[in-house]
């Protein structure tokens, strides 16, 4: 069943019709016609919709229950995944998958969040929201592919860490911050690519990489724009207010340079033509892998030291020489 | 320290706690009510629970540095509103109203100084400039500061206090987190100390990046430290927060941080510490 987004309802009405006139069944030329005419028209609709959407709309994409995630990924584009469990310290969190696999031919590491596809998966996942033991899982396996010197590649879709009582106990914020740390200074090429939601400290904690790739409707934010509606103007009603003014849109991302490439999407998003998204993701992991990859290791922790120095958009109040972040 | 004057400061914990006529203050913590010059004598810590009421960037300095041995920093660098963030008020003019109110360009205050004649780079974050939140000019300070004492080889202290990363700088903010890990990991790689102290409160962005990543981590008593906010949690888990949840002492019984330590022996227990583990 495909699901339709609020803001899509005009081309729902569309598609139903047209599928109306086809079960209708008649071979009547005026019939024939008006499917003909209702296709173009939905056509441009799309164009006109998906051609314009808000910053507000694209989070809605970016957070779509039909939106392909790491496992859909590793499925199509991917052979033989190898999944490993556990950190080795308390437990195994399933808001996290990671393991080795190959891509291109290319062993590699991947590692990413998963929402979950069906309700009794998403509790299982707890929606994407990793606990401390997640991230520990990740930094071990980051670790590991340093040792046995495999690039990693990471699939980052999350709402954020998640904010619970006992994620506090165990030291989610320590856990974010180590892999910032140890991130920084990984002995491998790093990949990161936000396939959906980048939800804050609990995206950057895989997302500290050298080549930074986001989908096009993807989302990379400080904050959930909810969140921020609900702190600066005091009503999580003017979500889509504040989703316009945190700039978290793949193109915006790389005007104010957080992220390198956007990978675009099929028209109306990538769960449209999961397929075609994959393919698109796998080719440009391929080009962006093969130019990281040549790099000698120290070149190669200079150049990801120096990308995120670069980030900020500051100024030197004595003197007017501008310090902007790349654009 | 000329313009550090007591007088200010009285009006810091007045504007801070709630302001009873002036010559009296309710503490943050346990709601006495206590006489102010009391607290001002006793380095702001409440007599009855232990509280300790914030300091200011200038009573810090005098407190914890030897007397006119702090020189400060990157003091010109100041903010852009890249994003051109608008809520209820633009981000420009929220800048100007912070830069007015603390009479600074920034939410930290960095430098170098020596304590009890240790020669090092130290880092204040200001609360009182948009909740010591952390954006461009905040992780470039903390990274200039870090690279300026790695060239020193000299240990870097930081001492933080913020609401997290700072909302209207976007991703930009986020990626402070990223960049000032980054530089800890060279210094890390140079083997030189890095210290923090987690004062009242420290949350979001800043906890889960620098202020964890201390080779030791010191706290005052009773500070409220975490990554999610306390209400947010309540929200998430619909359930009450059990008392003392997200204070120092919570952090230290699971293990999150090394020492809580009191404002009368801070100095000591750094210049103890800096025999440890200076280079």
């Amino acid at each position: 069943m495909k699901e339709y987004l609020d803001f899509e309802k005009p081309i729902r009405e569309l598609e139903e019709r047209i599928t109306r006139l086809q079960k209708a069944g008649s071979k009547k030329q005026s019939v024939q016609d008006q499917i003909e005419k209702q296709t173009i028209r939905l056509n441009d609709l799309e164009i006109e919709i998906y051609g314009n959407l808000t910053p507000w709309q694209r989070s809605q994409i970016a957070r779509h229950p039909q939106r392909p995630s790491i496992s859909n990924y590793l499925e199509l584009i991917t052979q033989n995944f190898l999944e490993l469990h556990g950190d080795r310290l308390f437990g195994d969190d399933r808001a996290i998958i990671g393991g080795f696999t190959q891509i291109n031919e290319q062993p590699v590491m991947v590692i990413g969040q998963e929402k979950g596809k069906t309700l009794k998966e998403r509790m299982q996942r707890n929606f994407g929201m990793p606990n401390p033991e997640g991230y520990r899982k990740a930094l071990r396996l980051m670790k590991m592919a340093e040792k046995f010197k495999r690039p990693i590649i990471t699939f980052i879709d999350t709402p954020g860490a998640y904010p619970g009582l006992e994620a506090e106990q165990r030291g989610q914020a320590e856990a974010i911050a180590r892999n910032l740390l140890t991130m920084a200074r990984l002995r491998v090429p790093i990949i990161a690519i936000i396939t959906g939601e980048g939800g804050s400290g609990g995206a950057l904690a895989l997302g500290v990489a050298d080549r930074v790739l986001i989908l096009e409707h993807s989302i990379y934010s400080v904050i959930s724009p909810e969140g921020c509606a609900a702190i600066l103007w005091d009503d999580a009603t003017k979500a889509a207010q504040a989703a316009s003014a945190l700039k978290l849109t793949a193109p915006e991302l790389i005007k104010i340079g957080v992220v390198d490439e956007v990978i675009s999407e099929p028209l109306g998003g990538a769960h449209r033509d999961v397929e075609a998204t994959a393919l698109h993701l796998q080719q440009t992991i391929q080009t962006q892998l093969r130019q990281i990859s040549a790099l000698p290791v120290e070149t190669l922790l200079r150049e990801r030291d120096e990308k995120f120095r670069r980030m900020g958009a500051i100024r030197q109040a004595h003197n007017s020489s501008h310090e902007k972040a790349s654009t | 320290m000329g313009w550090f004057k007591r007088q200010k400061s009285a009006e810091d914990i007045e504007k801070s706690s709630k302001n009873l006529e002036g010559m009296w203050l309710k503490c943050n913590l346990c709601r006495a009510i206590i006489y102010a010059k009391e607290v001002e004598r006793n380095q702001k810590v409440c007599p009855k629970c232990d509280y300790h009421f914030p300091f200011s960037v200038e009573e810090r300095i005098a407190h914890l540095t030897d007397e006119q041995s702090f020189q400060e920093w990157d003091a010109d660098i100041v903010p852009e509103d890249a994003l051109e963030f608008v809520d209820t008020m633009s981000y420009s003019d929220r800048l100007l109203a912070a830069q007015k109110k603390t009479g600074k360009n920034e939410a930290i205050v960095s430098g170098q100084c020596t304590i009890d004649g240790h020669v090092l780079g130290i880092g204040i974050f200001n609360f009182r400039f948009m909740g010591g939140s952390m954006g461009s000019v905040v992780g470039e300070k903390i990274c200039r500061a870090i690279d300026r004492s790695l060239d020193a080889k000299m240990p870097f202290l930081l001492i933080t206090t913020s609401g997290g990363a700072r909302m209207q700088e976007g991703a930009l903010s986020l990626m402070q987190m990223a960049k000032t890990a980054s530089a800890l990991a060279r210094f890390a790689e140079a083997r030189l100390p890095f210290i923090v102290l987690l004062t009242d409160p420290t949350f979001g962005g800043v906890t889960a990046s620098v202020a964890m990543l201390g080779d030791v981590i010191l706290a005052e008593p009773k500070a409220l430290i975490g990554f999610a906010g306390p209400r947010v949690i309540e929200q998430t888990i619909k359930q009450r927060l059990p008392d003392g949840f997200q204070r120092a002492e919570f952090l230290l019984e699971h293990g999150m941080i090394d020492r809580i330590v009191s404002r009368k022996n801070l100095k000591f227990e750094i210049h103890s510490l800096l025999q440890y583990v200076s280079p």
